[in-house]
């Protein structure tokens, strides 16, 4: 990536410099990639929990009269109908259907949005969000700057929210915020947006605030932590928890040359809603027929195909990986691959070119770890 | 573990430990913490013919997959059971137990680092 601009910082670097982090540059931010082990900090978060810094992610937020018929022209999904305080995962796309970006989105209040949008779309996202306003009375007011994201994920997570010193008047009690459903509090008297969200395929919390409020909160959450396995967690774990639960990861799944329905997000476009969005026709015509469809693969030993590796039936070439590693959960390597329609059936047996040793992989459907509830 | 200011270093991030004609291998804490947790190793096999700088294994991570690379022209007279068995020896003992080959040459390789080159090279 060639990116002219400095790398930019988390506001909580200072903390992941003396926790021992390495770092690395992910969308132009110098981000931990982890602090002791990968695989140790993976097994946290499935076993009991990690505190993870993604104040990188873009906050966008969307507010005025048309706020909600905007983001359901903006976006795939249908949104002005989403409940206060209610989260949806929703995709911005382009003109021809290709998607721009993949998104959280949260209802703050009757004509208040707030758009989630990958570090690396940030000025793609608040673009097109800004030029698809015209005509609508909204603000699209990209707000990354001032926001701090931390995560906490694992089965431990709501006990130690809980217990977090200094996180006060919760709109909702914890055990009653249901998934993907978010509400206000207050941490050391600073708003903060609590939502049960996550990107690993554990129960979790994302919780916004303020810059400034930052380095506190990290530090709240790591004592009342302690005594519940929770570990820092760099963006190494983030990947592989992310790829086991079966999620896409935008410029490995997701492209502007990708349709919703090749990267089974079909679902997350409302073709019901009235609205004409952008990339609407495009997506109604659906990809070309042969185009490339989302699949996942398993394979034995401990070789995982990475990104780019050719898919190969018989002799020919018929898809590639694009997300890769040993799962540390499943002890066996995981796959994401784009491959040819008639090659994507579950038990398809394919082989994947592992720098040029060939390795029997086999189509899995995805996920390929789903916590217990 | 082997003293790391006496053994000899490539810029591939690879360390030497040389004795008379045999050099052992393999690399140093900086690439095994750059690289991640090492869940799989494939090292050549005994009495292999090698060329310096070509590619002769692997040392693929969680993250990423790193080369490994013959330091020198010769012939692969061991190569390390125990890393193969349980990768993450490079991780815990990059300079000791999770060494990765023995390798005969006739003649000593050039252009080796000394502890202090390679560190200044790493910027550690």
């Amino acid at each position: 990536m060639s990116d002219p601009e400095p790398e930019r910082t988390s506001p909580l670097h200072a903390v992941h410099s003396g926790l021992g982090a390495s770092f690395t540059d992910f969308a132009g931010w110098q981000m931990p990639v982890r602090y002791t082990s990968d695989l140790a900090e993976h097994a946290a978060v499935r076993t009991a929990a990690g505190i993870f810094d993604l104040s990188h992610m873009a906050e966008i937020l969307v507010y005025g009269r048309d706020a909600g018929v905007f983001l359901d022209t903006a976006m795939a999904g249908m949104l002005s109908t989403i409940d206060l305080m209610q989260a949806k995962y929703s995709l911005l796309l382009t003109e021809s259907g290709g998607i721009l970006d993949d998104v959280v989105v949260y209802r703050l209040g009757d004509t208040t949005f707030l758009v989630v949008a990958n570090a690396g779309n940030r000025d793609a996202a608040a673009a097109a969000l800004s030029e698809r306003a015209a005509g609508f009375e909204v603000t699209v007011d990209d707000q990354s700057d001032d926001y701090a994201l931390i995560a906490v994920q694992g089965p431990n997570s709501r006990a130690i929210l809980e217990q977090t010193a200094g996180i006060t008047e919760l709109g909702l009690p914890l055990d009653e915020l249901t998934y993907y459903r978010a509400t206000d509090a207050f941490f050391e008297g600073v708003p903060l947006l609590v939502a049960r969200t996550g990107y690993t395929g554990e129960d979790g919390f994302e919780l916004y605030l303020r810059t400034t409020a930052a380095v506190p909160l990290w530090h709240a959450l790591e004592s009342a932590g302690a005594q519940h396995g929770l570990v820092p967690a760099g963006l190494a774990s983030r990947d592989t928890l992310r790829l086991e639960a079966g999620m896409p990861l935008y410029g490995h799944e997701l492209d502007t040359g990708t349709q919703p329905a090749q990267a089974g997000l079909g679902r997350v476009v409302s073709l019901s809603k009235d609205t004409d969005f952008i990339g609407r026709s495009a997506v109604e015509a659906g990809p070309a027929e042969n185009a490339r469809v989302l699949v996942g693969l398993v394979s034995e030993g401990r070789r995982a195909g990475r990104a780019g590796y050719p898919v190969v039936s018989g002799e020919t070439v018929i898809g590639a990986v694009t997300s890769g590693a040993l799962s540390p959960t499943l002890g066996h390597p995981i796959m994401m691959a784009y491959v040819e329609p008639s090659h994507a059936e579950p038990g398809t047996a394919l082989v994947v070119d592992v720098r040029g040793t060939p390795i029997p992989a086999t189509v899995t459907p995805l996920p390929f770890y789903r916590r217990k509830k | 573990m082997a003293d790391k200011t006496t053994l000899k270093y490539t810029p591939e991030h690879e360390w030497l430990d040389i004795d008379g004609n045999v050099a052992t291998v393999g690399i140093t804490a900086y690439a095994a913490e750059k690289l991640g947790d090492v869940v799989f190793v494939e090292l050549p096999d005994v009495n292999e013919a090698v060329t310096a700088g070509s590619v002769i294994g692997e040392i693929e991570s969680t993250k990423s997959v790193g080369e490994l690379f013959a330091p020198v022209d010769g012939t692969v007279t061991e190569n390390n059971p125990a890393v193969v068995d349980e990768p993450s020896l490079v991780n815990s003992d990059p300079f000791g137990e999770g060494w990765l080959i023995k390798v005969q040459f006739d003649a000593a390789p050039d252009g080796l680092l000394s502890w202090d080159e390679y560190s200044a090279l790493v910027g550690e």
